[in-house]
This record gives C-alpha cells, structure tokens and sequence, in this order.
C-alpha cells in the first residue's frame, strides 16, 4: 500500500528558484500535506510551507498542486497516479516569501479597505430578531476560510499586477455582497451604498463572470453565481434606475 | 555588541489572536491603549477557526429555564468541583453579553424560529446552550473578531489617517521570552516591561516594549502523538510564563476528547465534533451494543437515560426524559471508548463506531452538520448520512494553565502579565465542558485586556525599561540551534547533532504513551526520566539553512517550551493520587474528596530564567500543593446538599 512517490516542489525565494525532484514514501490515505511534512522530516528540514489545521479549515496550505490551486491538506494523494510526477508551487499571484510560502498582505490590504458591518443604531445587543433564511445567504459567504484560492487564480490579477490596485478580488467583493445581503446592516442609513462602491471602488467592473473562483473554492461558495452576479445586477440597478438614484439622494440628504 | 532588533512601544501587548487575544486586544484598545497583537500564524487562522460545536452562554433561547446558576452547576459538576468557582462564576454571568456584543459586531449565528440565536445541546450542559453556526462555529468567532479590529483600525485611519495608530497585529512573528524587569535588583519584585521574539518570514528578532502583556496563546496538544490540535500548540505561552516567574496549576488535567477519526492514519485526531451525539448521533461497539448505558458513573447516576428508548424520548421531550449516556461529559465518553476498545470490542481501525446515518435523514444531517460530511468524504471516503463513522480519542485540550487571579486575569506573582483563554488555568477544574472554552475566550479575554489596560495607564510615567542583557540573552538563546558548537558534539547519541524533528516525535510517543489518557505511577516516572534525556538532547539539535521562514529552526525552538510544558503534566499526574475528570489513574481509580480542594502549583525550579536541571529527579519544574479558597455559601446552596457529599468533606460541608 506504500509506494515511492516522485514530487516536484519549487524552492527558492524572491530572488529566484527552481523545482527540486525528491522521491518519497507515500501511505495510504495521505494528502499531500503528510508528503511536505515527511520531506522536512527526513530530507529538507527547512522547506517552508505554511499550515495550521490540516484539516481544511484555517485556509493556511494554498499552493498550486499540478497547476491547479487547492489546498495541500485536503488534496489526497490517492487522486493521482502512483506513476505521475506531483508538482507543487506556491501561488502565483502573490510574491514568493519562500518555497511555498507567498506573502498574501494583498488580501489584508483589501480587507481593510471594505466598509465594515453597520450595527442599526435603534438596536441593542440581544435584541437582534432575525430569520433563518434571512441569514442564510450571507452565511454562506461567511463559511469562507481566507484560503485565498480564489484571488490566486482570478485573471483580472493573475497576471495582471496593473489591476491589484483597483480591484479588491472575489474574496473581498464577496464581503461586500455578504454585508449588503446582511438583514440588519444599516449601511444605507449611513449614506452608504455597498452596491456602488462595490463597482466604483473596489472593481467589480473587471469581473467578467469566468466563474474560475467558484471553481476553485474549497468551501464550494457560489461566489459569482450567488454574490457577484446579484452584486452587480443590484449595482446596475442602482445607477439606472432613476428613483432608486432620486430615493437615495434624498435619503442621504437627511443624514447630512 | 548589541544584538540586531528592531523596537517598538506599546501600552499593551496581546501574544496571540485567537478568541481570547484578540477579544482582549479589542478592549485594551477600546480603553484607549495602544495595543499589539502578536500571532504565530497569519491574522485569522488561530487555533480558535477550527472550533466547531459552539459557544455556551445561558441566554434561554431554546429552553426558557435557562440561566446563569444552571450553567454555573454543570460547568462545576463538569470540572468535578476542582473549577476555581469565582472563574466559573464569571463565566456563567457574562457570557450571554459576550455572545449578544458579537451580533453587534456582524456574526450571524443560526436562528431559533423566533428570530433569536439558536441553541444547541451538548454533553453535560442540562439545557440546549451553545450557540452556533452549522458546525463552524469557531470561523464565525474568528472572523467577527477580525472584522471588528479591522473596523477600528479603520476609525482609527479616519482620525489618525493611518490603520495601525492604535492598533497593529504583527503576523507570523513568534515571542520567546516574556522581559522582566526588577527596579530593586531583586528578582522578587520584578515586573514585566516587554516581549522579545523572531519575525517568521525574515528571522530577525524583534523586542516591543510594554508595561502589560496578555498571553492568550492556547494550548499544548502538540506534545502528543495524536491530538486535534494544530501545529501553534506546542505551550508556548505556558512555558513562557513560567520562565518569567509565573506559576502554572492543573497541569495534570488534559482533556481526550472522546470523538477523533482513527482512520486513515494520517489524519487520526482530527476532530468529530460533539454536536454529532448532541444531534442524535450514538456510539456502538463492534457488537453493535449502544455501549454507553453501561458507563454511567454513580455521581451522573440520577441525570442520564438508563435505556435505548427514555435516551430517544429525550430529543423530543427533554422535560420528560433524562439525557442519553452519549451526551456524558468528555472524561467519562473517552474512558468508556478506551474500555471498549481494550475489551475487544472495537472497529476495524481500533475505535469504536459513532452512528448518525440512522438517526437522521442524509438532508438534515448535511444542513446540521456539514463539515463533518465534508471532512469524512474528503479525507476517509465515508458518507456519513449512509454509513458511521470510526472514532476514538484525540488530545483536545488543557485545562491546566497560569494561576490568575478570577477578576483580573492578572498571572500570580508578576505584575503586568495577564493571562486568558487556554492558557490560562482554573476555569474548567479537572474537565471542561463543551462550548465552554468558546465563552471563556470571550469573558476573560475581554477581563484581561481590561486590566491590563487599567494596569498600563495605572503604571504611566513609571514604566519598568527594558534590560540590554536581557534582550541579548533571549538572542542568544534563539540562535542556539544554528550554532557549531553543537555540530559534532560527542554526547549525542552516534556523535552526530540532533534532528529536531526525531525529538519532537520522540517526545510525542513518550506523552502518549506513557502520560496518556490512562495513567500509572511506574509509567509517568518512566516519562520523566525520558523527558529529562530529551532536555538534554535537545541542547544538541542542529538546524540546516539559514533564519528566513525556517520551519526546522522554529521548531527546534519550540522544543524548548514542549518539554517544558510536558514536565508539568508528568509530574503533577504523578503526585495526584486519584482519579478526577482529565486524570484517571488505573492505580488509584477513584475520585477522592481530600484532594477535592487542591491544586498541584508548578513553577520554574531555577528561579527565573536560567534553564538548566539535567537530573530527571530534580528537572525544571518544582511542584507544590495549595489548598484553594472554600466556595463561597450562596454558590454552595445552588446545589443539594446529597450532591455535594459527593464531591466535598464533611468537615467543608459543616464549616
Ligand atoms: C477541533 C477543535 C474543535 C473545538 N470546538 C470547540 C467548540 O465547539 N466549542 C468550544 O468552546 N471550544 C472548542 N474547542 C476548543 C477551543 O477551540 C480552544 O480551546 C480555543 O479556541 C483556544 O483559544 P485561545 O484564544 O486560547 O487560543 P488560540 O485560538 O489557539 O490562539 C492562540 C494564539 O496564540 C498565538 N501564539 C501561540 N504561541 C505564540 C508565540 N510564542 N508567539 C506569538 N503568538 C503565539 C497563536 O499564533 C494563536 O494566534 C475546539 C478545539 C479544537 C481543536
Ligand atoms: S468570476 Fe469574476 S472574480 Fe471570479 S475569477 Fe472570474 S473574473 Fe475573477
Ligand atoms: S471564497 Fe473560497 S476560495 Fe475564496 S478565499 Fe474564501 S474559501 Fe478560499
Ligand atoms: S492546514 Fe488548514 S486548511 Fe490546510
């Protein structure tokens, strides 16, 4: 049931690197992972790899396993040949810290730059009355573990550095559409529409609905059929429909 | 020569961001602090994501009996009265707030049909308590307390046109020494004025100074061979605290949840959460027997099913029946699956069988509980809506861990530091309660950075500086596993250097077997002796390449507070010579009331600082005996007088 497994893994750092063969045991059952941590214990004590939970939850072991992003710890290794070459690197749209580690301060940039949840002033803690379904749908947004899949393999930013600034990728337009979708959110009240800034500042407009990200998502999120595309249909409508724009002057008028 | 570090100044200082650092870090700064929060990990990944079942708090929302008393007594009868009550107390007052105050903050909990949150059951909670989200709680705490810093942050950049003015979360970067400073030259009075650590990714140090540090760095279940923990719980912050001076109790106590995957190998202990049997879910042994009934210990007699069919009328009509076996607290579950197991009658892999498929229609069980249906088809093949699973069980939690004092979270015997969540001791006694650990992050955490706060701006212009001989020492100290004198040495085993890969292995077995969950005088003496040969084995591990995001180097380094940490287990698992929730000794296997009221207080044996102690008699740790304050009488007349025999002496009872 154990075989020698043959891997190809990218080592190096900022400066540059290279794939490095090791032939290794694999057992059954193992993920890719349980590989990664048998080749620091015996042939590489210092291969960097990031990892917390190994059980799917923390979203901390993204890499790209045979070009395809996912997490190291939930790709089992009995989905490939015992005959094929594995190849791990680290994840593409981000610089390499090193090895397989990439430095995702990106992600944390754009987090900060989503307005946040708006508690609703009339409402004080423990009194928050709210239905299920109501819930629901930002719910599954926030089943999100950060892995950050989904920002890696987006081609608005894959390749394109030019676009980071303007565009805060699925992950983050995803949290706005989660905070729109909250029932008790009080944003508008505030003179704040998530709607809008989702398209005229965090880049919505680039996303072209190749649905890559959902794809890629290890939490099986909807992101473009459930939070983008709803996003920018009510975005649309936003700015087109004149008594939705008229409603919302006013609205914005009185917080003043 | 000054060592190479880069300096910052804080009023406070959080080392960790789990549920209990960063719901500290929130009212340290709320309290006007400036306030760092320093994680192992990336920001959002700590041990706290991978929680599942939920957050205990007695809001009443599914039985309206609830309340703060009754959630006092099960989590008392949980710990088998060893909780420091004043703890407990706390915890069973606050918590509701502590949980409400999130929905202020953005998390969206699961809904009763009237709107509320929703609470589940959970083994020894008399009431459905535990507010939840599927079985992901722990993700929703994480990032609600994420989101709120960030959404302070982001005040703070519209009044000081910069995220970080007044609070700043330094990700990947590892302390390794809490600093200490004695205005008087006298170690007695010493207080704590910073921290000192590495930067993961670059390996340079790094010193902040600061008046007040809260440890809130989780647990120790690294030191075992299977535990549901990650790899950040190798009791850093235990350790840390005893190496400035700080005292650990409890250390005897460590938690084996009953419910870890044994199969495939490896991802034994990889959690099933308890709301698997709080939804229905009920264990059977290879003979398909519902094991269970046959485990009610005397004390739980008058609380628990004694038959298959009053533990079914139960879900529907908890006011009519008494609670299924399944739902015993952990200590008795993992002791019964240990039995079974011994006995023979155990599954394929060496556990034992946990059923929801026929409890369950596969839609509900999907909706309740979905990512154990993710978990088990992804990782072992198994659907669970139409076949059980293989369970046995995990190291799970410490329920030892810095003495406090109740209020304040303050660590006994050094001013400035502050202690909460797991690593913090004397909450949950000798056996916490599901859900419990949740709620506690978020009461004393919020308690800790409080304090610490009043404690900082108490202190003002009187801040204790930080020692340059201090901060080249805990340098040297780090640097250790690179240097060559070790390289070659002749004292290791073959002549060559330590890998620290093998010790950690070694000394995970060692825990395992010989400190596990069921104990035995010869074996922990055995233990001790290895332990103090790995000390000295681990002054020789040698690490290859260089200080950028070295995972060999960390852990070598990490070593360092493992065996610590396992020393304080051994040893207080040797002197206590009873049984009592997270501590069963097959040579004295009752529970006994004189040692009721004690607590094992571990400390540093070479006061502070100076690791040495190469006789395994002797090692680090000095271990004594303290009696704990009686309970106070209005929290003793909750109870009935019949039930507290059990658990206190006449001469308590009578006083
Ligand atoms: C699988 C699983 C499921 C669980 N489910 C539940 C549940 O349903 N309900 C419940 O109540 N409890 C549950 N628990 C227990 C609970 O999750 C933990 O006890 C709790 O999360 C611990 O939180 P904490 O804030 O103390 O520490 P953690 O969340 O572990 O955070 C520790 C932090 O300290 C940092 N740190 C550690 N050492 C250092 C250092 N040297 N330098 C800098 N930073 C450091 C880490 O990086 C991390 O950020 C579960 C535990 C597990 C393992
Ligand atoms: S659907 Fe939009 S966000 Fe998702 S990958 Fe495609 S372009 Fe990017
Ligand atoms: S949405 Fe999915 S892919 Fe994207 S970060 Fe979250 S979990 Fe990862
Ligand atoms: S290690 Fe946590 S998701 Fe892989």
């Amino acid at each position: 049931m154990s075989y020698r497994g043959r891997f190809k893994i990218w080592r190096g750092d900022a400066k540059g690197g290279a794939l490095q063969e090791f032939v290794v045991e694999v057992n059954e059952g193992e993920v890719v992972l349980d590989i990664i941590h048998r080749l620091q214990a015996t042939q590489a004590p210092d291969l960097a790899v990031r990892w917390n939970c190994k059980a799917g939850k923390c979203g901390s072991c993204s890499a790209e396993i045979n070009g395809r992003p996912r997490l190291m710890c939930m790709t089992r290794m009995s989905v490939f040949d015992e005959s094929e070459t594995v190849t791990v690197t680290p994840m593409r749209t981000f610089p390499v810290v090193r090895d397989l580690v990439t430095d995702v301060s990106f992600n944390y940039t754009k987090a900060r730059e989503i307005p946040s949840f708006v508690p609703p002033p009339q409402l004080g803690p423990g009194e928050y009355r709210m239905q299920q379904e109501d819930v629901g749908r930002s719910q599954e947004f926030r089943k999100c573990i950060e892995c950050f899949l989904c920002q890696n393999v987006c081609h608005v930013v894959r390749d394109h550095e030019e676009n980071k600034t303007a565009f805060a990728g699925p992950r983050f337009l995803m949290r706005i559409a989660e905070l729109d979708m909250h029932p008790l959110d009080a944003a508008e009240e505030t003179g704040l529409d998530r709607k809008s800034t989702a398209q005229d500042e965090h880049g919505l407009g680039y996303c072209n609905i190749t649905k890559c990200c959902t794809e890629v998502c290890p939490e099986h999120i909807k992101i473009t059929d459930n939070a983008l595309i709803p996003l920018k249909e009510r975005a649309a409508d936003r700015k087109y429909d004149p008594l939705v724009w008229l409603g919302s002057m006013i609205r914005r008028r009185r917080t003043d | 020569m000054t060592t190479q570090v880069e300096r910052h100044s804080y009023d406070v200082v959080v080392v960790g961001a789990g549920g209990a650092g960063l719901r500290a870090a929130i009212e340290a700064r709320s309290q006007g602090m400036r306030t760092a929060v320093i994680c192992k990990s990336l920001f959002g990944k700590a041990h706290t994501v991978m929680a599942e079942g939920g957050i205990a708090a007695s809001m009443g929302n599914v039985n309206e009996n609830d309340n703060w008393q009754v959630h006092f007594r099960d989590t008392m009868r949980g710990g088998k009265f060893l909780n420091q009550w004043r703890m407990a107390e706390l915890h069973a007052k606050e918590a509701p707030d502590r949980v409400w105050e999130l929905e202020t903050w953005g998390a969206l909990f699961d809904r009763t049909k009237d709107g509320k949150i929703s609470q589940r059951n959970f083994g020894g909670h008399e009431y459905p308590r535990l507010a939840h989200v599927g079985d992901r709680t722990g993700l929703e705490l994480i990032r609600t307390l994420q989101q709120k810093i960030v959404s302070l942050q982001q005040e703070d950049k519209k009044e000081f046109g910069d995220y970080e003015a007044r609070l700043k979360v330094f990700q990947e970067c590892t302390v390794t020494r809490i600093l200490t400073r004695a205005e008087s030259g006298s170690a007695a009075d010493s207080r704590v004025c910073g921290v000192f650590g590495y930067v993961r990714e670059s390996g340079r140090f790094f010193v902040i100074e600061a008046p007040a540090v809260v440890l809130a760095t989780g647990g120790i279940g690294k030191s075992f061979k299977v535990p549901s923990n990650s790899w950040e719980y190798t009791g850093d912050g235990h350790a840390l605290a005893l190496l400035a001076g700080a005292q650990l109790i409890n250390m005897e106590f460590v938690q084996f949840h009953p419910t870890g995957m044994v199969w495939p190998p490896s991802v034994k202990g990889i959690l099933v959460t308890e709301s698997v049997r709080g939804d229905g879910g009920v264990l059977r042994n290879s003979d398909g027997k519902r094991f269970m009934f046959d485990y009610i210990p005397e004390v739980f007699k008058e609380k628990y099913a004694q038959d298959e069919a009053e533990a079914d009328g139960w879900y529907t009509a908890p006011d009519t029946h008494r609670r299924p076996p399944e739902l015993l607290p952990r200590d008795e579950v993992a002791r019964a699956i240990n039995a079974e197991v011994k006995a023979g009658h155990g599954s394929p892999h060496g556990g034992v069988f946990l059923d929801v498929s026929t409890r369950l229609p596969a839609e509900e069980i999907r909706r309740r509980l979905p990512s154990m249906h993710h978990q088990f088809k992804e990782l072992a093949d198994v659907d669970i809506t139409a076949e059980p699973m293989e369970v046995g069980p995990t190291c799970h939690y410490v329920m030892g861990g810095v003495d406090v004092d109740p209020d304040t979270a303050a660590a006994t015997g050094v001013p400035g530091l502050f202690a909460a969540g797991e690593v913090a001791g004397g909450m949950h006694g000798s056996n916490r309660l599901g859900g419990n650990s949740l709620s506690d992050l978020l009461v004393f955490g919020r308690r800790a950075g409080l304090y610490a706060a009043t404690y900082a701006a108490e202190l003002a212009g009187s801040r204790p500086q930080v020692a340059e001989e201090q901060i080249e020492g805990a340098a040297a100290e780090a640097l250790r596993p690179f240097s060559a004198e070790y390289a070659g040495n002749t004292d290791t085993v073959d002549g060559r250097p330590e890998n620290p890969y093998s010790l950690h292995q070694e000394l995970q077995q060692t825990m395992n077997d010989l400190v596990g969950i069921i104990r035995r005088a010869g074996e922990m003496e055995e233990a001790l002796h290895r332990l103090a040969d790995l000390r000295v084995r681990s002054r020789t591990a040698v690490v290859e390449g260089h200080r950028q995001f070295n995972p060999g180097w960390h852990l070598a380094i990490d070593l360092r507070n493992m065996l610590l940490v396992s020393e304080c287990v051994a040893r207080a698992a040797l002197e206590r010579t009873e049984s009592r929730g997270g501590h069963t000794r097959d040579d004295y296997p009752q529970m006994d009331r004189l040692w009721r009221k004690s607590n094992l207080v571990c400390e540093l044996a070479e006061y502070r600082g100076v690791i040495t102690g190469q006789d395994p008699a002797m090692g680090q740790i000095k271990l004594t005996r303290r009696d704990m304050l009686p309970i106070r009488a209005d929290l003793l007349a909750l109870f009935e007088k019949d039930e507290l025999l059990k658990y206190l002496t006449d001469e308590e009872l009578s006083a």
